[in-house]
């Protein structure tokens, strides 16, 4: 773990630790950054460099430079299925379940009856895990005894929801947002309740109306939760797993890169070093939104 | 002036209520649905679809997704795992939050990246080479009857635990800094020591921070479905949601009996959250509005 030393610790504590404290936070420091580094960090480096070699997870470990990457972009046709699918994923919660989220948070921000009920009700998806999620999909979209057929009632000419490459993909998100906007809306709810209600009114009496008050006034004084928002969003569209799994096993138009990983490593050929190579690709993106986040974050930390 | 617009406000509502009230209809529908299809045989609902006029209701499924699949077990492989997963999560983020945000100790800027950033990272990244490192690793056969790390309950409380402190030390850090800073100093100049600055000063105040951040890892643990698929390989040991996966039959899956099975596994966690509303709405929020 690369360490910095901090620019001048200027807030220093005049007090010392005594022994027994030393002892103290070594130990109860030590073991969390310990498991830290053997559970999070360290695989990642070794995800990194498995990558760069052909292991089978038997024999010999040897490198082969970049070769996995070429096969991956070239001679892997589910590769590029893959990366399309969890881009869509992302397209899909970040244009389509957050502002539905945020809209939900909005209205019932403002004030409605029962928004007891409604709230718990947006949320309740939330707590089911994404495999429950996948079940309930099935029995919905089933094509021989689903709800949604019997809804069309089209029993002569039946649209198979999960089994039809060119559909399957999109009724999975339908069922993914499902449990993503409620998540967003009850940390919009949140934002919006700590929103200084004089910005309201000063806008009120400047002659804004609600739209313009929303989206001049509230919306930018939500941008911490905002960031959060943007985080889960993007971690959610690359972890995506659960669901596709419990359908299908990740097949047929619903191919992540997750579940290419997870086939090639639990798989029978156990192709640990071209699984890596996948796991990278996804450590690449992930990683790209995670230090904008943090970069985001630590501005915040200064300005306080 | 005022007729027309109280008037136009109301409709306003009606409308704000007709939307709230379809939306909350909608997002009840799936969950009701396989509550229904759980109560019917599979005759039935083959021949008729999950959406016709039930002939006959019982429980049925229930009997058998609970007697014949052995949930019980599961069950119990859950808590095994999710409780001190839970347990020693929230004490060693805890005191890594503490040593961050009340001690300030150096490098703690550091410490905190490294935790949240870690707790972002896909659990696939990790999968490779945790997976063939749980399998090196010996234990005693009073630990694990495979003698190994992988396949045992050890390997999934272990990555749990490893995952989530990220997020606890996030969440946490955040809520200690918003306590005052004076009860710390008293306790200072009273002589107190690191431990009991930790654990008899800022613990207690952190309680309701600490309630909900526990309610919502163990929803998350029990929610798992990756870790225990890829560590535990005797089926008889999977935790609860990965052992849904068993109720579907090698050539023939009887919906009606998943949707029970669904349903079983779903209940504790809704009624959960239920009843615990306010803690997990806390858990979730403390993240994100710093306080």
């Amino acid at each position: 773990m690369p360490q910095k030393a901090e620019p001048a610790p200027k807030r220093r504590r005049m007090r010392r630790f005594t022994r027994r404290d030393v002892a103290v936070l070594g130990v109860l420091l030590g073991i969390p950054v310990l498991i830290d580094i053997a559970i999070v960090w360290g695989p990642t480096v070794a995800s990194i460099g498995l990558s760069f070699t052909s292991w089978d997870g038997i024999g010999d470990i040897k490198g082969v430079g970049g070769r996995n990457y070429e096969d991956l972009a070239t001679g892997y046709p589910a590769f590029w299925p893959a990366v399309r699918h969890n881009l869509l994923w992302l397209a899909f919660l970040a244009f389509v379940a957050t502002p539905f989220g945020l809209l939900l948070a909005v209205i019932i921000d403002r004030g409605v009856r029962f928004s007891r009920f409604y709230q718990s009700t947006l949320y309740m998806p939330v707590v089911l895990s994404l495999a429950i999620v996948g079940f309930i999909a099935q029995l919905v979209l089933s094509r021989d005894n689903g709800a949604l057929n019997a809804v069309l009632a089209n029993h002569d000419n039946p649209v198979d929801w999960l089994g039809d490459s060119d559909i399957n993909l999109w009724m999975v998100l339908i069922f993914a947002g499902w449990r993503h906007v409620g998540y967003v809306m009850i940390l919009y709810l949140a934002g919006l309740k700590s929103v200084d209600p004089t910005l309201k009114e000063a806008a009120a009496i400047d002659g804004a109306n609600a739209r313009q008050t929303f989206f001049r006034v509230v919306f930018p004084t939500l941008r911490p939760v905002n960031v959060i928002v943007g985080v889960i969003t993007v971690i959610e569209a690359l972890r995506a797993f659960d669901i596709v799994y419990v359908i299908n096993k990740g097949r047929n138009g619903l191919e992540l890169l997750s579940v290419l990983i997870t086939d090639n490593i639990i798989g029978e050929a156990s192709r640990i070093g071209f699984g890596s190579a996948i796991a990278v690709v996804l450590l690449t993106v992930s990683l790209g939104f995670i230090v904008t986040y943090l970069v985001q974050e630590l501005r915040g930390e200064k300005g306080r | 002036m005022t007729m027309p617009l109280t008037v136009r406000r109301r409709r306003g509502r009606l409308g704000v209520h007709a939307f709230l009230a379809a939306v909350s209809l909608a997002f009840l529908a799936p969950l009701l649905l396989a509550v229904y299809a759980s109560l019917r045989p599979y005759q039935e609902t083959a021949e008729h679809g999950y959406l016709s006029w039930p002939k006959r209701l019982s429980f049925d499924y229930y009997e058998r997704a609970y007697t014949d699949s052995g949930m019980g077990k599961y069950f119990v492989n859950t808590l095994l795992i999710a409780i001190p997963a839970v347990i020693v999560t929230i004490f060693l983020a805890s005191f890594v939050a503490f040593a961050v945000a009340r001690l300030r100790v150096r490098f703690g800027m550091v410490l905190l990246i490294a935790f949240t950033a870690g707790n972002l990272l896909p659990p696939q990244v990790l999968v490779t080479p945790l997976y063939v490192v749980f399998n090196k690793i010996p234990l005693p056969w009073w630990m694990s009857d495979s003698l190994l790390l992988y396949d045992s309950y050890w390997a999934v409380m272990i990555t749990h635990i490893g995952f989530q402190v990220g997020f606890c030390v996030f969440v946490l850090s955040n809520f200690m800094r918003t306590l005052p800073t004076e009860i710390l100093e008293a306790a200072i100049v009273d002589g107190a020591g690191v431990w009991t600055q930790y654990w008899r000063i800022t613990l207690p105040l952190c309680r309701p921070a600490l309630a909900a951040l526990a309610t919502l890892e163990f929803t998350w643990i029990y929610n798992d479905f990756l870790w225990a698929l890829i560590f535990i390989s005797n089926p008889d040991k999977l935790p609860i949601t990965s052992s849904l996966n068993n109720l579907r039959g090698q050539f023939f899956t009887d919906y009606n009996l998943l949707a029970a099975g669904s349903v079983l596994v779903a209940l504790p966690t809704i009624l959960v959250f239920l009843l615990l509303q306010r803690h997990f709405i806390a858990g979730l929020t403390l993240g994100s509005s710093k306080g």
